[in-house]
């Protein structure tokens, strides 16, 4: 019994991280129709600007916040300045985000070195929870309550907002959109940078548990790329719900066939890919 | 290319000042520089031991104003990638369009693979740091030494010192899920199991494992985890376990990689009361180590890991090779020789020689974390003189068994 309740915990905090890592490639994927290979690197990036900011003394929840702003600003000149001028050529855009992330990362090197930096999670979080004999992790309860919030957030701002209603525009009928009316190119750099910002403060949020070190972002990247071909390309609710499929398979695929865990991971993406290549929750292209 | 150039161009500038300084004799100097092609990495995941590797070589190099046996040296470095082609590239380069008389590297034992045959075939003598047991075992290559140690060769006496010593009886073993942890696991396995204790729980985790929460919360009752994981992956480990709440509730023994003083500041208390056994610490009491861990602190403002110590100890092993031929590194056979018969009494982590298949015998410490004037620090518990890459099983008894691998030994006390 403890064993289920256990990985049942595991998985949903896992999910929920995920889910951070995944919400903004998601969008962004889902209005500019570009796999944004860099999202990994921009998620390790909060991870090292977290850990900095909690270096020179700064409590863990600025650090948070200044992961977010300062990776949504170089998200923010990403797109003005390169994937602007490439726009219409996806294997391009491809390509380039890929250099990207290249860059990122051996930047990232040069920085902070290759040596693993850690970031303490806030110290009143760190003694686990203790509960009929078995501990779990405070902090990660706490990752995946931070995630339901922001999802909650994001349903509003995608549902309830005007601007909102022109993302869903975007994401479903780019021209038409552009006929109406809608500033396509402003949101492209709007959308990109929420992007950024999620996966900042994913990071920030991640690097308790997992560090900052050379090759988080290689390690996160193909989990991202997963939930959003499980629930479908620009979909909130996709991503949302891939995550906790991808949280579940990963850890109970790990825990009762070890193995075989990274198969386990793979194989519904494929059979996704096979029966419904818009993903389980996303919109076939017109 | 560029890359290249400028190190050239360093070496030349620093061999010209070096030989005008110190006015070494004209004939000598004729004789021009030594050249060493070093193999590193310095991008890419691995980057971390690859950079440590070249500090330690930098330093080493630097203390003796870029001289070794008289004569000034020439490095070649070259950035692998951690890529097995690169690095054969790489290596060929360095051979056949620089010339070098030696190689120092590279790090991981899949990039010393790849380059095992092509440094066969052009005779060019290597001081190797990876560990991959079997080429210096099975399928020796007579142009290698390592002055280090093999995967296992510091596991044997870990699990000694803690069958025998600490008492442990119960054990669970993890590693990452490739050659190098199966070797490093193996070897604690088996003289732990011969010693009386028992491995209940064998754990091999993907490399690329972004999160280790599922197997921490599988642990099985235990008195001992051993974990042989690399790089961050030992943090990552060691930090989750408290996570879990589970530290102090088995003692934690671990390989040299994990609890490496590169990461010994990062780990804070978690890492606290840790075993590793290892052929080198920084706070290892000669005047060698400590004049060494002075100036990478003093030059880097970071303690030296093995990474740093492997690259400058296979620079003494080296040195005093040189010295034994006079300086002659143009005779490839010679300078292999007397690498493989360099007895070495005095190096950063003691006196050490060679088996006839080029693999090191010299001491193992059992180190504990301890925390000394607000630092953390491995103080050495014990020393396990002259360990062989055999321990005590003895040459042809060891090398008639397959090689460590992931399922051998094989582990009959699983629970």
């Amino acid at each position: 019994m403890q064993f289920w309740i256990i990985q049942t915990l595991n998985s949903i905090a896992f999910g929920g991280l995920l889910f951070l890592l995944s919400s903004g490639f998601s969008l962004a994927f889902g209005l500019m129709r570009i796999p944004n290979l860099a999202h990994g690197g921009f998620f390790m990036l909060g991870a090292y600007l977290g850990a900095t900011v909690t270096y020179y003394g700064g409590n863990f929840w600025i650090a948070m916040l200044a992961a977010g702003l300062g990776v949504g600003l170089v998200g923010i000149v990403f797109e003005r300045l390169i994937l602007r001028r490439l726009a219409g050529n996806v294997q391009g855009q491809v390509l380039v985000t890929l250099g990207v992330s290249f860059i990122i990362a051996d930047l990232c090197l040069l920085i902070w070195t290759g040596d693993p930096w850690t970031l303490p999670a806030p110290s009143e979080l760190r003694p686990p929870i203790r509960l009929a004999g078995f501990a779990f992790p405070t902090f990660r309860l706490v990752v995946f309550v931070i995630a339901l919030i922001t999802a909650v957030a994001l349903y509003f701002l995608m549902d309830r907002t005007r601007l909102g209603a022109m993302i869903r525009a975007g994401v479903d009928d780019m021209e038409m959109a552009r006929g109406v009316g809608i500033p396509v190119s402003l949101l492209f750099t709007v959308v990109f940078c929420l992007g950024a910002v999620l996966a900042g403060i994913g990071g920030t949020l991640g690097a308790p548990s997992l560090n900052a070190y050379p090759g988080l972002d290689a390690d996160m990247l193909p989990l991202a790329l997963i939930v959003v071909i499980l629930g479908g390309a620009g979909s909130l609710l996709g991503a949302f719900v891939g995550s906790f499929v991808v949280g579940f398979l990963y850890n109970f695929g790990i825990a009762l066939f070890p193995d075989l865990a990274y198969f386990i991971l793979f194989l519904p993406m494929v059979l996704v890919l096979v029966l419904m290549p818009q993903g389980l929750f996303g919109r076939i292209p017109s | 290319m560029s890359m290249h150039r400028r190190s050239v161009l360093k070496g030349a500038l620093a061999a010209g000042v070096a030989t005008s300084a110190l006015k070494v004799p004209a004939a000598v100097a004729q004789a021009g520089p030594i050249k060493i092609g070093f193999l590193t990495i310095k991008t890419g995941p691995l980057a971390s031991g690859g950079l440590q590797m070249e500090q330690g070589l930098t330093v080493f190099l630097k203390q003796r104003n870029n001289m070794i046996a008289g004569r000034p040296v020439e490095l070649q470095t070259a950035d692998t990638g951690g890529n097995p082609a690169q690095a054969r590239t790489k290596t060929q380069e360095l051979v056949e369009r620089f010339n070098v008389h030696c190689l120092i590297g590279p790090l991981a034992a899949f990039e010393a693979l790849a380059i095992d045959d092509y440094i066969k075939s052009s005779k060019t003598p290597i001081l190797t740091v990876a560990g991959a047991e079997d080429m210096t075992q099975r399928k020796p290559n007579p142009w290698l030494v390592r002055a280090s140690a093999t995967s296992s060769q510091p596991s044997h006496p870990m699990a000694d010192y803690a069958a025998k010593d600490l008492k442990l009886k119960r054990a669970i073993v993890m590693a990452d899920d490739f050659a190098f942890g199966h070797e490093n696991v193996a070897g604690f396995q088996r003289v732990f199991e011969d010693a009386g204790g028992k491995v209940i729980q064998k754990i091999f985790t993907p490399l690329n494992a972004p999160d280790y929460g599922t197997y921490v919360s599988q642990f099985k009752n235990a008195d001992c985890l051993y974990t042989g994981h690399a790089g961050s992956n030992g943090l990552k480990l060691i930090r989750q376990i408290s996570e879990y709440g589970l530290k102090g509730k088995f003692t934690i023994v671990g390989g040299f990689t994990p609890i490496d003083e590169s990461v010994l500041q990062q780990m804070g208390d978690d890492g606290l009361g840790c075993y590793s056994g290892c052929w080198y610490s920084a706070a290892l009491d000669n005047p060698i180590n400590k004049e060494f861990v002075a100036t990478v602190q003093r030059d880097y403002k970071v303690d030296p890991g093995v990474y740093a110590a492997e690259t400058y100890l296979s620079a003494e092993v080296l040195e005093h090779a040189a010295k034994q031929i006079g300086g002659k590194v143009e005779d490839k056979e010679a300078l292999n020789k007397a690498l493989h018969e360099a007895k070495v009494p005095a190096t950063l982590c003691g006196p050490l020689s060679f088996d006839e298949l080029g693999n090191v015998v010299g001491n193992v410490y059992i180190r504990k974390v301890e925390k000394k004037d607000g630092k953390y620090v491995n103080t050495v518990v014990k020393t396990y003189p002259n360990v062989s890459q055999f321990w005590t099983y003895g040459k042809d008894a060891f090398l008639k068994d397959p090689v460590y691998s992931r399922d051998y030994p094989p582990a009959k006390n699983l629970e």
